[in-house]
């Protein structure tokens, strides 16, 4: 216990100077999340889980929109213009198409 | 300091809200929720984004976001049901191709950077003497603002980006059913390629690591890895696209948690691992569905085997049947079960098979859907079209569920699929698709088989339901056919 609470600085090191390791350790454990939460989901709705986790992964929009409004012009913003229309058709399009499908699961009585 | 906290805080909102969303998604009922709570998440991740003070272009930013944003909208709108498979094909090729520009503007800018520091450095010391620069260390290096971790990211978005990228327009081209497909170049030696064309990709991969300085290495490997796409995706057929289109589902997702590594940001890794994760779990129920190994699909080909048995011989005692008859049968059924496969898909059926299904429901007969995991052409590809036309979906049975209550059953119609009923794979240890789970059509009292005709289905092998004692075949297009059907049972 002692030794543990004695590590405990040297982790807070250690953690603050391996930003790859952190990094590492958050991929790991969210790939752990979503293999929980998705085992869970019914085969009723596999399309639009992929549809929707695919809007998900337009989450590359928060790097294409830094790209694009960089403070310097060069190749490199015209890169970023690229890929934010490219991420934007992703998000907006999966989202919505995930939206219209789920509204047509209804329950008949 | 207190800004940049709020601005992290906002993105570990977005991630919570897409791991709720996802929870969301395991019930219909609250998946309308999930899929709110993930688009609230991304429009948070966004905001904090444009708010972090790292935005100098905001015009030239909100204006890409408008046209595709524009662009997004309209498609998602206009598309029908029937495309959906390509166009999530076509979705998963844009967020690769999207993580691939990130990683080279990434890329570009360092390299941008460093030529400046260089040539500030030179236009500093421009009237100092030789000698004296040199003893002040001019000629040392300056250091490129890139480690080789984050070159390792940058290589690894470049390649999961490309070859995502790739394989999805050829998949959104085989699915979409474009003529160009039959076209496209393909070799008998396509395995021994692909294997070349990995080797070259890793060691591109090693050079961007190792040299992020030198820019060419990043287009080489994004050039290498769509070709890559292309040669793993041109020799999958039609059966197999489920699991190729979850399989770039996950790496969709895992290029984009590569770009957060790239960026150092949590919430890209958050949300591309759970797509990375969601779309491998898609995939191994794929493969288990069709009782083949990933490898397999992605580097081998299903081919009748020599020695099964010959279709002339499977089908000589087939009995077809007419519409009439097929009424008087489901006249005097009391729980009837409907197994649709790809084609009523294609013959756009399930408007038909509503009909068919409420006027039995009507006249007090039980009426259940038995959903084999890859009938179709994607995960849920059956769910979507009988939700579209407006089938409740505690009708539809996954697999297991049907299979313990078809003995009990009067009628099982199988409108347009032929592998995922073919009892070979239970009671022939020799044929292709051996242990292959599939749908006990052929344990209910009478089994009713909607075909156009005998042809085979994927497998390419007979299937000895459509001659088994209890089966009637109906040859006829999905729609017309349920529509004879239907008025047969309404004059009857």
């Amino acid at each position: 216990m002692l030794a543990a609470l004695e590590a405990w600085p040297q982790l807070a090191i250690s953690m603050t100077s391996h930003p790859l390791i952190i990094g590492i350790t958050i991929f790991v454990l969210a790939v752990f999340i979503g293999v929980e939460v998705i085992t869970k989901i019914p085969p009723t709705l596999h399309t639009p889980l992929m549809s929707g986790s695919n809007a998900i992964s337009g989450i590359t929009i928060v790097g294409a929109l830094l790209a694009a409004g960089a403070e310097h012009m060069s190749l490199a913003r015209w890169l970023g213009f690229l890929a934010v229309v490219l991420a934007s058709i992703n998000v907006v399009g999966g989202f919505l198409v995930t939206h219209r499908m789920l509204g047509m699961f209804r329950r008949r009585d | 300091m207190i800004h940049s906290i709020g601005i992290d805080l906002t993105y570990l909102a977005a991630a919570v809200l897409f791991i709720l969303g996802l929870k969301g998604m395991t019930h219909p009922r609250t998946a309308v929720r999930g899929n709110l709570m993930g688009s609230v998440g991304m429009l948070l991740a966004i905001i904090a984004t444009l708010l972090a003070g790292k935005i100098f272009s905001f015009w030239m930013v909100l204006a890409g976001m408008l046209l595709g944003g524009g662009i997004g909208a309209f498609v998602a709108l206009r598309v029908p049901m029937t495309s959906m498979p390509e166009m999530v094909g076509l979705l998963n090729g844009f967020g690769g191709l999207a993580s691939l520009l990130v990683a080279g503007a990434e890329i570009h800018r360092a390299g941008v950077e460093h030529a400046q520091a260089i040539a500030a450095r030179s236009a500093e010391w421009e009237n100092i003497p030789r000698a004296v620069q040199t003893s002040m260390g001019a000629d040392a290096p300056i250091p490129f603002g890139m480690t080789s971790d984050v070159a390792l990211a940058v290589a690894a978005s470049c390649l999961i980006g490309a070859v995502t990228f790739a394989g999805s327009l050829i998949a959104f081209l085989k699915l979409a059913e474009h003529p160009v497909v039959k076209q496209l170049p393909r070799s008998p030696q396509q395995q021994l390629i692909n294997a070349v064309l990995a080797c070259v990709c890793f060691l591109l991969l090693l050079g961007v690591t190792g040299w992020p300085q030198t820019e060419t290495f990043f287009w080489l490997l994004a050039i290498c890895a769509g070709v890559l796409g292309y040669g793993l995706t041109i020799g999958i057929g039609g059966a197999d696209m489920p699991v190729v289109i979850a399989l770039l589902n996950s790496y969709s997702g895992l290029a984009g948690a590569a770009t957060g590594f790239v960026l150092g940001n949590s919430v890209l890794i958050i949300a591309g691992s759970l797509v990375g994760a969601s779309g491998l779990i898609l995939t191994n129920i794929m493969c288990r569905a069709m009782n083949r190994s990933l490898p397999a699909v992605l580097f081998g080909t299903l081919g009748p085997t020599a020695d099964g048995p010959k279709a002339d011989d499977v089908y000589k005692s087939v009995k077809s049947t007419s519409a009439d008859e097929i009424a008087m049968l489901l006249d005097v059924a009391t729980r009837i079960v409907i197994v649709p496969g790809y084609g009523m898909a294609v013959a756009q059926a399930q408007h038909a098979v509503r009909d068919l299904s409420r006027l039995l429901q009507d006249k007090g007969v039980e009426v259940l859907f038995g959903i084999h995991p890859v009938a179709g052409r994607m995960p849920g590809h059956m769910n979507i079209l009988l939700a579209e036309a407006d089938i409740s979906y505690d009708l539809m049975k996954e697999l297991d569920d049907i299979n313990g209550s078809l003995e009990q059953t009067d009628v099982c119609l199988v409108i347009g699929a032929n592998d995922t009923v073919n009892p070979d794979a239970r009671t022939n240890p020799t044929s292709p698709i051996a242990g292959m789970p599939i749908i006990n059509a052929d344990r209910a009292r009478t089994c009713i088989v909607l075909k156009r005709s005998l042809s085979p289905g994927f497998a390419g092998i007979p299937n000895p339901l459509f001659a088994a004692e209890n089966c009637l075949m109906f040859y006829a297009d999905g729609q017309k056919g349920l529509m004879e059907i239907m008025a047969a049972l309404k004059s009857g």
